[in-house]
């Protein structure tokens, strides 16, 4: 099956300003620029659901917008539905950024406060949906407002902006997003501005449409246990400065992780429960800095900070995502990754322990 | 009461105006009394906070937690009398009770005072040597071209005390105390530490003149995971380690199960459920309360245990009828429609809830869970 969205060995540069005073100005080949995204290779199929998590400046902002055709690869290949988006032209271009929609964080920046809710879906449908006349166009607003649980729709088609709450701007940006009958959306933080008690409601809207439209979903969260939630049948990625170190089935990466960093993580994270959150186990890090990006550390860019860290390799060697599937048999690189069931972790010491075959039984549990 | 007078040792006791009387060594620190806040806004009044009355006791963690607009936000201004010049006081009482500092002085200072009724000086001093606020934008609450030791001088000077290597010295201490390294961050700029060292600099500053009290508006949101653990590991360790009592003001319920003694709900501006933190998540009985602990997913929680409350916040202009609650409670009934409740005990008096139907609501949701996933 060709996936819906591939991403090969995809790496996003960004120049830095050099301050005034640095040396290098003349002559000198080193521009200085920041791997924002670093060789990330992963596939979405269709009607996929994937969460990518990391903390801010780890880059999973910016693979959503590459995904999503709003920053181009500095290398790699991004395919969607097989084809090489840099090949597209006019009509295969526009299917493609028609077919990929992306839902921003900040609903009270995303939506024009000037327009109507009904202006804000009417505007794409009158460009992309060949039928026209004024009031199947009302009709057709009318029903995305149902679909993403805006009702009486009649109510909302009317209202700007500034008249609605913060989880009902993102219902019409979703709905804005679904006007063009995509088949591939890119939320990011999608639900962070959006009040705690509405969160999930908001989620369950997403996944209804995912299930009713054969939507797939790429959320970009930094909030794992929603994470856990939203891509329950789905997968989550982890990024860690630029890298992807950890892509499972959401469940088994939250139940059982094989990355250091990810169990850093879920062992930072508190839980609405005292008895849980007051005797959880905090694994320390080695350092709380976290390195600049213009200055990576060797090898696993996690080593300097790692609870787990073996010296070796894990300061020599970058660690390749490597997936893995019962028994630990290994398949490398962007062919492997995407397949349904398989887990794959970037580090040294977990894939040794992997290939040993230790953590087989875990996994297994997980399942 | 002349005596206690004479004696008190701060200047801020002698030219205060506010109704004092001499109180027992266990007063609370900050007893609220019927406070009630409101915004002047084209529309309407915005009531941000209606009849709000809690304590908080010495050495205590109180959680203030609540959605956006909830009114936690202006409950926590209000206490440092910090609010904009469009809202209103309309009615309530702010009684502050000053411990003995712990010098064996039995009569210094000890004694009661009104923070709405301190006026100029007073009130200057009540901020930050009696009730220090961390603000929720951690870079905003610094002067951006002044170093870290100089926002530390400022504060010192404006309430004379230490300078110089004193002072230098105290800030280490600090420092030490919420795990930063002083030498680099005495002579730092602002924007020259990371969103977590600015925190944990802000508590520094906030702890500089031992304030009794220490308000902390979302000392974590914003942060990242590792970030917060760092913040809340350091709330732990500055509690066990110095007097003081603190209220923090959040929406992440999980913050409030890790470092809370007791938590208040709020909702559209008023107390709906408190009580001690294990009752507050193991017994809720606030149908609000037990709507937000099950609206939060948590990396344990099976995906059919996690349910959102239906609706939305209300508009604090125009609130419903009655409950304010009842246009988004399963449980809501005819007398909700109409009466507010206020909030008194419920199974004992330590734990206060604002419902009509509170003996049930628990039993009632519960059941009505299960039915909906089976």
């Amino acid at each position: 099956m060709t996936a819906l969205i591939r991403l090969e060995h995809v790496t996003r540069r960004f120049q830095v300003k050099r301050r005034p005073g640095t040396p290098g100005v003349l002559g000198t080949p080193s521009v200085p620029f920041i791997k924002a995204v670093d060789d990330v290779s992963l596939e979405i199929q269709e009607g996929e659901i994937l969460c990518v998590v990391g903390e801010s400046g780890c880059g999973k902002t910016t693979t959503g917008k590459m995904i999503a055709g709003l920053l181009k690869p500095s290398q790699g290949k991004i395919f969607y539905q097989g084809e090489d988006i840099t090949t597209l032209k006019d009509e295969s271009w526009k299917r493609y950024r028609l077919g990929v929609q992306m839902i921003h964080q900040d609903p009270y920046a995303s939506l024009n406060p000037t327009h109507s809710v009904y202006r804000t879906l009417a505007a794409p449908l009158k460009r992309h949906w060949p039928v026209g006349s004024e009031s199947a166009i009302r009709s057709r607003a009318r029903e995305l407002l149902e679909m993403v649980d805006l009702t009486p729709a009649s109510d909302f088609l009317d209202k700007y902006p500034h008249q609605l709450s913060g989880g009902q701007r993102q219902r019409v940006a979703v709905a804005r997003s679904l006007t063009v009958n995509p088949s591939f959306i890119v939320a990011d933080e999608a639900v962070s501005m959006v009040d705690v008690s509405i969160r999930i409601s908001l989620l369950n809207t997403l996944l209804r449409l995912k299930k009713e439209m054969g939507l797939a979903v790429l959320f970009i969260t930094h909030d794992l246990a929603l994470a856990k939630y939203f891509a329950w049948e789905g997968r989550i990625g982890v990024m860690y400065l630029g890298r992807l170190v950890e892509l499972a089935p959401a469940r088994q990466l939250v139940e059982a992780p094989q990355h250091p960093y990810t169990k850093v993580l879920l062992s930072a994270i508190p839980e609405a429960d005292p008895d849980v959150t007051r005797t959880k186990e905090h694994i320390q890090l080695r350092s709380m800095d976290v390195p600049s990006l213009l200055r990576l550390p060797s090898g696993c860019a996690f080593h300097p900070r790692c609870p787990f860290f073996e010296g070796g390799d894990c300061e020599t060697v970058v660690p390749q995502l490597t997936s893995f599937r019962d028994g630990g048999a290994e398949y490398s690189g962007a062919e492997g990754l995407g397949t349904a069931y398989s887990s794959a972790v970037a580090c040294h010491p977990a894939q040794r322990r992997r290939q040993a075959g230790l953590v087989n039984e875990t996994a297994a549990e997980a399942d | 009461m002349n005596q206690q007078l004479n004696e008190a040792p701060q200047g801020w006791v002698q030219h205060t105006a506010a109704p004092r009387t001499a109180v027992p060594n266990h007063a609370p620190t900050l007893s609220v009394k019927g406070l009630t806040i409101s915004y002047q806004a084209k529309r309407g009044a915005v009531q941000a906070v209606r009849n709000v009355s809690f304590e908080v006791q010495r050495g205590e963690a109180l959680a203030l937690i609540g959605e956006s607009g909830s009114g936690k936000t202006t409950m926590g201004l209000g206490m440092v009398r910090l609010l904009p010049s469009t809202a209103t006081v309309s009615q309530g009482q702010l009684l502050y009770s000053r411990h003995n500092a712990g010098n064996g002085s039995v009569t210094g200072g000890a004694g009661e005072i009104d923070v709405l009724q301190l006026k100029g000086r007073d009130l200057r001093q009540f901020r930050w040597k009696e009730c220090a606020m961390v603000f929720q934008a951690a870079l905003n609450a610094f002067n951006p071209v002044l170093r870290i030791s100089d926002q530390f001088g400022d504060t010192a000077r404006a309430h004379g005390y230490l300078q110089g290597k004193d002072l230098a010295e105290r800030a280490r201490q600090l420092f030490e105390l919420v795990r930063l390294d002083s030498e680099r961050v005495w002579r730092a700029y602002p924007h020259e530490l990371s969103g977590g060292m600015r925190q944990r600099v802000l508590i520094a500053l906030g702890l500089l003149l031992e304030p009794q009290l220490l308000i902390l508006d979302e000392p974590t949101t914003a942060l990242d995971i590792l970030t917060q653990r760092n913040i809340m590991d350091v709330l732990k360790e500055l509690r066990q380690r110095l007097d003081f009592s603190l209220i923090f003001i959040s929406h992440d319920l999980s913050l409030a199960a890790e470092l809370a003694d007791r938590v208040a709900t709020m909702y559209a501006g008023k107390l709906v459920e408190l009580s001690d933190v294990y009752t507050t998540f193991k017994n809720p009985v606030h149908p609000y309360t037990i709507g937000l602990i099950n609206a939060v997913p948590t990396l344990t929680a099976h995906k059919d245990h996690v349910a959102s409350i239906p609706g939305s916040p209300p508009d604090l202009i125009d609130l419903p009828e009655g409950c304010k609650f009842h246009p988004r409670c399963p449980l809501a009934t005819e007398r909700c429609r109409e009466e507010e409740p206020e909030l008194v005990p419920s199974t004992d008096d330590t734990h206060w809830v604002a419902c009509w139907n509170w003996e049930s609501a628990r039993a009632q949701l519960n059941a009505g869970q299960k039915g909906a996933s089976a």
